[in-house]
Formats: structure tokens, C-alpha cells, sequence
């Protein structure tokens, strides 16, 4: 990576490099600052949905999603305190009212990125009421499932399937409660004809929406390390050309 | 030395979480001398004490029946642990939440079952409109989440409450 102009930010108290064009996450993962994040994945541009990674910025009058949130010289980052905590803590809850949840007989029990985060932020209840809303499930495709009801919405699969694997299938339609992920033009999913069968979509679901049928309670681990492999080998290819 | 009076109390679970109980293994034994099992499905005792220090109730609050005994187990307890995650979250008895009853009865007991003999009406108490976690229909000092919950994570919280610290500070050890 070259080019842009060196900034100097402080993150909670500390003085760090960057360049212009990085985002306030990737400046704090290089000096080993932890933000935790949801909808952001390594490999994929990030679109600042979930705002579990939001920092407080001195100035500023509200916190701002680190993933999308570019450094300014002399900017100061505070990634946590008991408020980010609070303001976190309060997001995944919302995310956990809104969906059917349950860990004990999800695919992904054990391995899934959304119950690591409730584990880490201390969500041990829903202060905020669930909605148990009724949500479709798609297992119309012969290698793969939807279920909906544990979808956050977080589109890293609208992402990875429109940007890596250059097929879009899936986008979201609707909005607020009735926002939910769709392939091609609303039709099941194995009668999507832009489906390639890849995968990648499934891998890179933080959570078990997306599985590989034939996987019980726990048995489904996600793989999505190679990614930013991809984009790197992409942007070579673009380059080259 | 004054024991604790403990109770443990099965709503709408598996018992799991009462497996995990005595998952606690030899540190039981550890525990027996400092502890009094008050009430328990593990014990003989059919009515709730007038008085214990300590509550623990697996399950979620899915019939009146539910509801009054955890209305009478907080009215006569001192601190109240949500165990496991369907009194935490309502778990896999919420999972009829989003469905109707009288449909999801009929789909159980008559369509799908043999003899077509329809739902129960005698000896069970009917089901309330949703299986709702712990915390939505009493107080609760303390959660504890987990499918079950980890004997480590109950070992925690009865160490903590015999030596009288805040149950507050204690870390979530498992989710789901």
C-alpha cells in the first residue's frame, strides 16, 4: 500500500501513524487496540450497519462506527469506557430482540460471532422485550439453508457475493422489522439463477442464517480466513491488466 | 455456622440445568456442610419454605403455574439466580412464541399424533399466551446463561453469595 498523507491521531491516549485513506479500525487493529465489530470482515468494504464497533471521537457530538470512520490529523479516539460499553451492550440486545435466537439448537452453537460478542459485552438477558417475530425459512437450495430468523442483517453475504464472487445474488429488501436478505428477485433460492453454488455467503454469516444443511446443533464452523487473500489476488489481477 | 438455605426450582426446562448442578461433582461434598438444600426437585420437601436465602430457578415461566410459583419463590427468597438459558432468554420453550397456541396444540395433539386425541384439558395447566424468560415477570439478582450452564458458573455464584460478595461483579462464563 502507497500513497495518502501521513496523519497522526491518538487512540485511548495513544500516538499512532496512519494514512488518510485507512479507516479508524484499521489503524487501531495495526497498534493492537481492540474494537469489537460484527458487520465488518476483513476482505469486504465496510459499510458501518451494526455500530457494535463505535468509538467516541473528542468533538464529535455522537459516537461514530470505527470501520467507516477515516482518521484526521490530531483526531482523539476513545475505543472504551462504560458508555461505549453501554451503548454496545444496548445494539446487540436490539439485534437479539429482534430475531429468534437460540443457541442450543443452532448449527453454529459454539462457533457463531454474534454469541462470542453477547458473551464479551456481558449480554447475559434482554433488558429490551423480544418480538418473536415470524420469520421464513429458505431451504430450497440443494447444498445450502436460510433461516432468517437468525439473520442480524449484517449483508456481509450481499457483500462477498457481489464484490468476490461478482454474482448479487443476494440483497436486502424492505425496510426496519421487515428488512431481510433475498436472492435474485425474491425467488427461493435454489431457483435463483445468479447463484453460482459457492458458498461464500455461507462462510462469511457470523451467525448460523446461512448454513450447509445436513449440519446438526453445533456442528457448523465458519470459514472465511481466506478472503482478504481474494480481494489482494483481485486487486493484483486489476492492476495487471 | 449458619448454613444457606438454598433452593432449587424447575419451571419450564429440561433439567438440564439441574444436571449441572450436580455436575458440581465432589465440590458438592465441599459445599454440603456450608449449604441446606431447603427445597429442590432433588429433595422430598413439597412446599416452598417461608423462608431461603437463595433461589435458583431453571426454566422459562410458560403457565399461571409457572408464574405462581416464581411469584411465591421471590416473595419468600432473598436473592433469585435466573439458571440456564430458558429463565434468562426463554430458550427453546419461547420458541413457540411466535406461533398460535390453540394451532400449534391442534398440530401436536391431533393432526400429527395417533388417535386423533386432541390436546390434554385435565392435569396440566394450560399454557400462557408466551414462554416468557425469568426477569419479565419477577425481579432477578443474577443471571446465568448457558444450555446448560456450566457447573463452574453455579460453583461461582454459590461461593460468591456464601462469602458475601456482590453477585454483580461476577463474569458471564457462557452464552447459549
Amino acid at each position: 500500500m502507497s500513497g495518502g498523507r501521513v496523519i497522526t491521531l491518538q487512540i485511548d491516549g495513544r500516538d499512532c501513524g496512519a494514512r488518510e485513506e485507512q479507516t479508524i479500525l484499521e489503524v487501531a487493529r495495526e497498534n493492537g487496540i481492540y474494537i469489537p465489530t460484527l458487520c465488518h470482515l476483513n476482505g469486504l468494504h465496510p459499510v458501518g450497519g451494526c455500530r457494535i464497533c463505535l468509538v467516541e471521537i473528542a468533538g464529535a457530538p455522537r459516537p461514530l462506527p470505527a470501520c467507516v470512520t477515516h482518521p484526521v490529523e490530531g483526531m482523539q479516539v476513545t475505543t472504551d469506557n462504560p458508555e461505549l460499553r453501554r451503548q454496545r451492550r444496548l445494539i446487540l440486545e436490539l439485534m437479539l430482540a429482534e430475531g429468534n435466537h437460540i443457541c442450543a439448537v443452532c448449527v453454529v452453537n459454539g462457533h457463531c460471532e454474534l454469541q462470542e460478542l453477547a458473551l464479551q459485552l456481558g449480554v447475559d438477558h434482554l433488558e429490551v422485550p423480544a418480538l418473536y417475530p415470524s420469520r421464513e425459512v429458505d431451504a430450497s437450495h440443494p447444498r445450502f439453508g436460510l433461516d432468517r430468523n437468525r439473520c442480524v442483517l449484517c449483508t456481509r453475504c450481499v457483500r462477498v457475493c457481489g464484490e468476490i464472487e461478482g454474482a448479487h445474488t443476494w440483497d436486502v429488501m424492505g425496510r426496519g422489522l421487515q428488512a431481510m436478505v433475498i436472492s435474485d428477485l425474491n425467488q427461493p433460492w435454489g431457483e435463483a439463477e445468479s447463484c453460482t453454488g459457492c458458498g461464500k455467503c455461507v462462510q462469511v454469516c457470523p451467525t448460523g442464517a446461512l448454513f450447509e444443511k445436513g449440519k446438526s446443533a453445533g456442528e457448523m464452523v465458519k470459514r472465511h480466513l481466506h478472503l482478504p487473500l481474494l480481494t489482494a489476488m483481485r486487486r493484483e489481477e486489476e492492476a495487471g491488466e | 455456622m449458619k448454613r444457606l438455605r438454598l433452593a432449587t426450582i424447575w419451571l419450564d426446562g429440561c433439567s438440564g440445568c439441574h444436571m449441572s448442578f450436580l455436575d458440581m461433582d465432589e465440590l458438592l461434598l465441599e459445599l454440603a456442610p456450608r449449604l441446606e438444600l431447603a427445597y429442590s426437585p432433588l429433595v422430598d420437601r413439597k412446599e416452598f419454605p417461608e423462608q431461603v436465602d437463595l433461589a435458583l430457578l431453571e426454566g422459562a415461566v410458560s403457565t399461571p403455574e409457572d408464574e405462581a410459583k416464581a411469584r411465591l419463590v421471590r416473595a419468600r427468597s432473598h436473592l433469585v439466580v435466573a439458571l440456564g438459558d430458558c429463565a434468562c432468554n426463554g430458550n427453546l420453550p419461547a420458541m413457540r412464541n411466535r406461533l398460535d397456541n390453540a394451532e400449534l396444540l391442534d398440530l401436536v395433539y391431533r393432526q400429527q399424533a395417533e388417535g386423533e386425541a386432541g390436546p390434554p384439558t385435565r392435569n396440566v395447566p394450560p399454557l400462557l399466551p408466551h414462554s416468557l424468560p425469568l426477569h419479565r415477570v419477577i425481579d432477578v439478582d443474577l443471571f446465568l446463561p448457558g444450555c446448560p450452564p456450566p457447573a463452574a458458573a453455579i460453583v461461582r455464584a454459590l461461593t460468591a453469595v456464601l462469602e458475601g460478595r456482590e453477585l454483580s461483579e461476577l463474569p458471564t462464563l457462557k452464552f447459549g
